[in-house]
């Protein structure tokens, strides 16, 4: 789908200005210019790709980083709260808060950063800087790291997938555009829908009231009643029109809907992954990027804890240690995790001090000073600890890294250059992520888990 | 191909039966001409004659209705209009429902849009107009539409206003290009007004037509985004310009050369203006140009009935520049009035208007028409955060002032984004992704399911079916259905595990899928 869109390419401004001049003539349509889609992955001199996909699990709202990957058991009451002690690995010296026993037995397979820092503690701008690598204001808005691997890896990378290459489980960010400035046409299709449901309703693809008989018996009433197509049936337009509903049944009765039910897992492994919304989002990324999805973000929203912090952490963080550590089990016994990029991060992390006083009684507030996040497979190297916080987690002690740094080492390992173009409408000449944009105290890319 | 109906009608009389028309031709189609051959159909028929191409059978008075309101108004027709039309006896109904939409205020809205749409109406890049410019420019598009503003006056004050962008909307013309030298407004000016781009002409040509830009000035103001457009009078040196024609002509300093420019194009006696004017208007209506494309005119692209073309210029002079009284005569035609069911398969008959063309309706139009169905509203989208972003529920999508706002629909479906106003922006091909939204996504199944205006229908027909899909029918399709379609839109809840409800939504669904609902017909 999708490839009647009008795509861009890395346009120079003067490429730009041939377009306009051959639309002008009349050679092409300002609307449809498809061989720039063709040549859209095409970057000169790109890195070797070790990953092919990407799973985003995005904390929405803010995960509270020194009761998970960053624990302080020795910070005492007031910054600790009920969660002070820590969980032993299968990694020799590295420690994990007590809420994530399972996730403690995989921490061979990832590496956790635990000095990410943007000091920016609103939540668009912080998930808008988290995800570009950019701080918002300037005339441009960028995309997402993962509307711009749609646009390498996409329609436009030669993606012929039964379903789109970006997607999100199960709603879109909302206050945050993935797209930017490279359109509509590279923003995720999001699922809908709940994949812990009986059916797992996905917009346009599952229909959720509607049994496939009924599906069958609507279709031949409407090829009965199309009065009009069947006078014409030389018409190109009728004959276009057959292709694209054929194509769109394909996805509805075919293969792709059968790759959204989750009823043919075993019973066992969908229970393995918890059976919650966020267990069985896990459970669908990965049979998305086993399809060849590139890039399959998991909107995990719930994080936002100025109040009940604990009451909250409770329940939800079993969930997260059971549904994450199977995931990077699972991938690995399907032998995807070395090509898969699994990526946990927040637009920040919590205030380390609990905020005991009224009316918060115990919450934990948006902290973007210091915080953690977790890269897995895809070339990350595993059982690595990269930088580190002070002794209460509210401070970068050691290198500090920009969330520009882990942007940059993801694409590098997609095999997208960093210092590249960055394909633009506009054709401006802007860079991937480039170290020029980096920080003056960053110490660059990831090198030591890459 | 269908047999000629002058033939049938011969056997049936020889027959001698009384059989008639009850059911002998499509819903489409119907037997007799219900309009006189007006000076359009001699200069189309001749030369369909001339060829050896048979046009095409009339239309019928439901296709026409249909016809009439998308093509005109961007909008289709209730069903109490469809009712009360078809059940009209008099034999000028069509001329006079003609005169009824033409006058009616989505008249007005809908050709703005698609005036806006050639005048780059947006305020995000590349065409940066900036928000408040584009609303004073769209109401100023607006009212000239709505006034029946005469075109050469429409054009010439495009083309010479001065001022400020918010106080004097016609000047955003010079503001609305993505190129701001002389050559870039050169070639605005020639796309939007000879329908030619000046890309194809020879150098000297497009220097001499720059040169009639060369004195146009920009100044800011105070006010945010302000601008004045005026022409710089200070220089003390003459310019030599040529017109599209090639004569040359010396502009005096102090003299401003864009009115020098505007009186030469305005004249009743250019070649370009009125061609133009009238092969656009006819494109509009006939989905192609006599000249095609309709802003490509060049010596080597000719009409492919200069007869035809020539008196619709004609006429377009002689009615002091009326684009409305065009849009009458084109209507009126039997050209246009033919039905969608070419009767030739000769290849040039769709170039050559035997029979109407078929297209999908509009981005606007069709959002619109599930907006209507489903009594819902869309919300928009814009890259810069826009205070003209928020759109009231209920306004209509073809009233929508700005090409920076936009949906995902609106994107999906190619509405144009106003880059260059070429009228090849706008992309009404089919897509895959269109399809499977329009097949299956929650948000048209909801539009259905939700529908007011289709539960009205099930409560007013109560347990008789047949009215209901007649209600059905003529809301949706604007037109009853036939004896075959009705048998099987009955038998269809019939089927185990559909029950009545849902039925009544897969009917909707169905005939809302159909290639009559998403094509202009």
């Amino acid at each position: 789908m999708g490839d009647e869109e009008r795509p861009f390419d890395l346009m120079s401004r003067r490429d730009a200005l041939k377009v306009m001049l051959l639309g002008a003539t009349g050679l092409t349509f300002a609307g449809r210019i498809p061989a720039f889609a063709q040549a859209a992955a095409a970057q000169v001199g790109a890195p070797q790709a070790r990953a092919k996909a990407v799973i985003q699990i995005w904390l929405w709202g803010g995960p509270p980083h020194t009761d998970t990957f960053d624990p302080k058991p020795n910070a005492g009451y007031d910054y600790c709260g009920p969660l002070n002690s820590v969980t032993q690995t299968n990694v020799p010296g590295i420690e994990l808060g007590q809420m994530l026993p399972q996730l403690a037995q995989q921490a061979d397979k990832y590496s956790i950063i635990r000095s990410m820092t943007h000091g920016i503690n609103g939540h668009e701008t912080a998930a808008y800087i988290t995800q570009t690598g950019r701080r918002p204001g300037g005339r441009l808005v960028y995309p997402a790291l993962g509307a711009l691997a749609s646009k390498f890896f996409g329609y436009d990378g030669g993606y012929r997938g039964l379903v789109p290459p970006y997607i999100v489980l199960t709603q879109p960010q909302g206050r945050f555009d993935e797209a930017g400035f490279l359109g509509p046409r590279y923003k995720p299709f999001a699922t809908g829908g709940d994949p812990n449901a009986s059916r797992f309703v996905v917009e346009g693809v599952v229909a959720g009231n509607i049994t496939d008989e009924r599906q069958a018996a609507r279709r031949e009433l409407l090829h009965s009643l199309d009065a009009l197509k069947q006078d014409l049936p030389d018409h190109p337009q009728a004959a276009k029109l057959d292709t694209t509903e054929a194509k769109a049944y394909d996805m509805i009765l075919g293969d792709a809907g059968k790759l959204f039910d989750l009823s043919t897992e075993d019973t066992e492994v969908r229970q393995a992954y918890g059976r919650n919304t966020f267990g069985q989002s896990c459970l669908m990324a990965r049979r998305l990027v086993e399809a060849g999805v590139p890039w399959v973000t998991i909107n995990y929203g719930g994080w936002d804890t100025h109040k009940q912090h604990f009451e909250t952490m409770r329940w939800k963080l079993p969930q997260m240690d059971t549904a994450m550590a199977m995931l990077l089990q699972d991938l690995s016994d399907h032998g995807l995790l070395d090509s898969t990029i699994v990526w946990w991060s927040g637009e920040f992390g919590r205030t380390p001090r609990v905020a005991w006083e009224a009316p918060w009684n115990g919450g934990r507030h948006h902290f973007g000073q210091c915080f953690s996040a977790v890269l897995a497979g895809g070339g990350f190297k595993g059982g690595q600890v990269v930088g580190a916080s002070d002794a209460t987690g509210e401070h970068v002690a050691e290198r500090p890294v920009y969330p520009i740094d882990v942007l940059g080492s993801i694409c590098e390992l997609l095999g997208i250059d960093p210092e590249g173009p960055m394909p633009n409408p506009r054709g401006q000449d802007l860079r991937v992520m480039s170290t020029d944009d980096q920080p003056a105290d960053s110490v660059g890319r990831l090198r030591e888990i890459m | 191909m269908r047999p000629s109906l002058l033939a049938m009608g011969v056997l049936v009389a020889a027959l001698g039966t009384q059989a008639a028309w009850s059911q002998p031709v499509s819903p489409f189609e119907s037997e007799s001409w219900s309009a006189p051959e007006n000076g359009v159909d001699t200069r189309v028929f001749a030369l369909l004659q001339q060829r050896g191409i048979e046009p095409a059978n009339p239309c019928s008075d439901a296709v026409f209705i249909r016809r009439a309101f998308i093509d005109t108004i961007g909008t289709l027709p209730e069903s109490s209009e469809v009712e009360q039309f078809l059940q009209d006896e008099r034999p000028d109904k069509r001329a006079r429902l003609i005169d009824e939409l033409l006058q009616r205020d989505e008249f007005a809205d809908y050709w703005a849009l698609k005036w806006c749409d050639l005048l780059r109406v947006k305020a995000e890049f590349p065409i940066n107009l900036w928000p408040n410019a584009v609303q004073a420019y769209h109401r100023w598009v607006y009212e000239q539409v709505r006034e029946n503003r005469p075109y050469d006056e429409f054009a010439r004050e495009l083309l010479t206003s001065s001022g400020s962008n918010f106080r004097v909307a016609p000047v955003n013309f010079y503001r609305a290009a993505q190129s701001r030298e002389p050559s870039g407004l050169a070639e605005a000016a020639a796309l939007t007004f000879m329908g030619a781009r000046t890309a194809a002409w020879p150098q000297d040509r497009r220097d001499g037509m720059a040169a009639f830009f060369s004195r146009v000035a920009y100044k800011g103001t105070d006010e945010w985004k302000e601008e004045i457009v005026y022409p710089d009078l200070t220089g003390d040196e003459a310019i030599d310009a040529l017109f599209p024609d090639g004569t040359a002509v010396r502009i005096e300093p102090g003299q401003d050369p864009r009115v020098v420019f505007a009186d030469w194009l305005i004249t009743t006696d250019n070649p370009w203006f009125a061609q133009a004017a009238a092969n656009r208007v006819w494109s509009w209506l006939m989905g192609r140009g006599i000249i095609h494309e309709p802003d490509d005119i060049r010596a080597d692209n000719p009409p492919v009935n200069p007869e035809l073309l020539s008196y619709l210029e004609g006429e377009l002079v002689a009615a002091d520049w009326d684009l409305r009284a065009l849009f009458r005569l084109i209507l009126n035609s039997r050209t246009y009035q033919q039905s969608p069911i070419a009767r030739s398969d000769d290849p040039q008959a769709v170039e050559l208007f035997a029979c109407y063309p078929v297209r999908r309706l509009d981005a606007e139009v069709l959002i619109d028409a599930f907006d209507w169905i489903g009594g819902t509203g869309e919300t928009y989208t814009s890259p810069i955060p826009e205070p003209f972003t928020w759109v009231p529920g209920e306004q209509r999508t073809i009233a929508l002032s700005d090409g920076s706002i936009t949906s995902n629909f609106l994107q999906m479906f190619g509405r144009p984004p106003r880059d260059s106003g070429m009228e090849a922006e706008r992309n009404n091909e089919p897509s895959d992704a269109q399809r499977l939204y329009l097949l299956n996504s929650t948000d048209i199944y909801r539009r259905i399911a939700n529908s007011i205006l289709l539960r009205r229908i099930a409560i007013a027909a109560g347990s008789d079916q047949d009215e209901l899909v007649r209600g059905v029918y003529l809301t949706l399709l604007s037109r009853e259905p036939t004896p075959n379609e009705l048998t099987t839109a009955v038998a269809y809840r019939q089927i185990p595990g559909i029950g009545s409800q849902n039925a009544q939504i897969d009917l909707a669904w169905a005939l809302v899928n159909s290639m009559e609902f998403l094509y202009r017909h």
